[in-house]
């Protein structure tokens, strides 16, 4: 096979698992709060900033930073649920959408403020990889594998735990929780929490492949939505395959044609996916 | 512990507008299995939704022992010792069976106890125990009676609350789950059971109350009950 085209499959898988975990995040919180995190990608981008900021301003070891990023941003989540969410859980879908679109920019305007619109650079790379000819990007496959990692984190965690247990319960049958004596608004908490925690994980990934600025969350955002909605909202399983998805088709459509062609693939497929299916490519 | 007695006086509840309840009283004595009986829209469920703290009642007192229960959030209750096994089950069907009863043993309490309490409920329901791992959407009706009824066992309930387990039942599998509220009943278990299957719940239960249009109309004694040739005629379909 080519080795430029099994490079661009590699590519796509490495990429695919970075989606992966904002997808999963924001499912989360959809399938227990019913609530779209549209500043989604604005949590990942503070927290990009806080791994930045102690790494290279504070001088604090990279794994230091790394695991502050995890609940920093989680408490940002609980946060966001609390301020903002809470207030609006009983308000039409829209309300909701608006007013967490709304943190999307006070979240990007206050980056601005605290710092500036340059792009700052971790400046950690590891060596790449290489294999008959593919060459691979050691600090992407390290990501990759972090990715993993916490995904299946969350798996064990919704598996195995009573309050993981009862997120995935409640996801399907809210009114009947308190019946097992389970209080819905608790629950709320520890998923917002934990899909804050989820995109606290998914800066670390990313801070250390991309330049952090107060508009990163656009670059990542849209197409975590995209991925969302196409694997069906609030489905963990079909979220997660299709980010697989979603990462071979950007990257093999940047080996065909070019990057920007490749969203525009990307974008086309998610329409024609929306039409064909409108619950998701995993729907049962 | 002493174990505590239900007692509604005067309820009122209804949802909105609508009134479903009217001065309705009730008592459970600890250790009876009472029955409330009557016809569609009757109240039955209302009822029992008011002593799981799902509808407040509008007037009249609702306790349970020392347990103020109108004053108490509905999720404190099961950790009070109430349970109750809602209509149409509300199993989680993608859910595993034994994974239905982790979230019944959602509490505290419970959860310290899970081993011990799965093996009551495996015991009283063997079949549970060889579909622990099968998803609960995919065991016939009976059966996932039996896990709702098993999910609200994990919680070592003091007193049971049963909404028509019955329904949508076949006549055989209803037999086996009245045969069960009879065993947990046997073993000493408080149970308040709301069947529109008026026949075969005054069977298993001291007691009954009958429901009619949101007002208790009459009750007394099973047997009593069955042998009133007035209840027969109104809710027995008068054999």
């Amino acid at each position: 096979m080519d080795p430029f085209l099994l490079e661009a499959l590699v590519n796509g898988i490495l990429l695919g698992g970075v989606f992966a975990l904002p997808v999963l995040g924001c499912n989360l919180v959809f399938g227990v709060v019913d609530v779209v995190w549209l500043c989604y990608a604005e949590l990942v981008m503070v927290g990009m900033y806080a791994v930045w900021f102690l790494h290279t301003q504070q001088a604090w070891p990279l794994y230091l930073a790394f695991a502050a990023a995890l609940p920093l941003v989680g408490l940002l989540g609980v946060l966001l649920h609390l301020i903002v969410v809470k207030p609006l859980l009983g308000a039409p879908p829209i309300n909701q959408l608006l007013a967490t679109g709304g943190v999307l920019f006070v979240l990007q305007g206050g980056a601005m403020l605290v710092f500036g619109t340059d792009f700052r650079s971790l400046g950690v790379e590891l060596p790449p990889m290489e294999w008959h000819d593919v060459f691979v990007s050691g600090t992407k496959l390290a990501a990759f594998c972090a990715a993993l990692a916490g995904a299946a984190a969350l798996w064990a965690f919704l598996k195995f735990t009573y309050i993981g247990i009862a997120i995935r319960a409640i996801a399907r049958d809210r009114e009947v929780m308190p019946l097992m004596g389970v209080d819905p608004r608790r629950v709320y908490v520890v998923a917002s929490a934990v899909g804050g925690a989820l995109a606290g994980l998914a800066a670390c990934l990313l801070v250390v492949q991309l330049d952090v600025h107060p508009f990163i969350g656009l670059s990542f955002g849209p197409i975590t939505f995209m991925i969302c909605v196409m694997g069906g909202l609030g489905n963990m399983l079909g979220g997660f395959l299709a980010a697989f998805l979603m990462g071979l088709i950007v990257s093999t459509g940047s080996f065909w044609w070019n990057t920007e062609m490749s969203y525009v693939i990307a974008f086309a497929f998610f329409i024609a996916v929306i039409f064909g299916r409108p619950r998701g490519l995993f729907a049962r | 512990m002493e174990e505590p007695a239900l007692v509604l006086e005067g309820i009122r509840a209804g949802y909105g507008d609508f009134q479903a309840l009217f001065d309705v009283g009730l008592r459970v004595t600890p250790g009876e299995a009472v029955g409330v009986v009557g016809p569609n829209g009757a109240g039955k469920t209302t009822l029992l939704r008011v002593i799981s703290g799902m509808i407040r009642p509008t007037r009249g007192t609702a306790r349970f022992g020392e347990v103020d229960i109108a004053a108490t959030p509905a999720h404190e209750l099961p950790a009070s010792g109430i349970a109750h096994v809602p209509e149409n089950r509300r199993l989680f069907p993608h859910l595993t069976v034994e994974e239905n009863l982790k979230v019944g043993a959602f509490i505290p309490s419970a959860r310290k106890r899970f081993a011990e309490r799965s093996e009551y409920v495996f015991n009283l329901f063997p079949k549970m125990a060889q579909r622990r791992h099968q998803l609960a959407g995919t065991m016939s009706g009976g059966e996932q009676q039996m896990c709702a009824i098993g999910r609200a066992l994990m919680s070592s309930p003091r007193i049971l609350l049963l909404d028509e387990p019955s329904a949508g039942l076949a006549p055989i599998v209803v037999a086996q789950v009245f045969e069960l509220v009879k065993r947990i009943r046997d073993e000493g278990l408080t149970v308040l059971i709301v069947e529109q299957n008026v026949a075969q719940v005054l069977r298993v239960v001291d007691r009954a109350y009958v429901l009619d249009a949101g007002r208790v109309v009459a009750e007394g004694a099973s047997a009593d009950l069955a042998a009133d040739p007035a209840i027969r005629n109104s809710y027995l379909g008068g054999h």
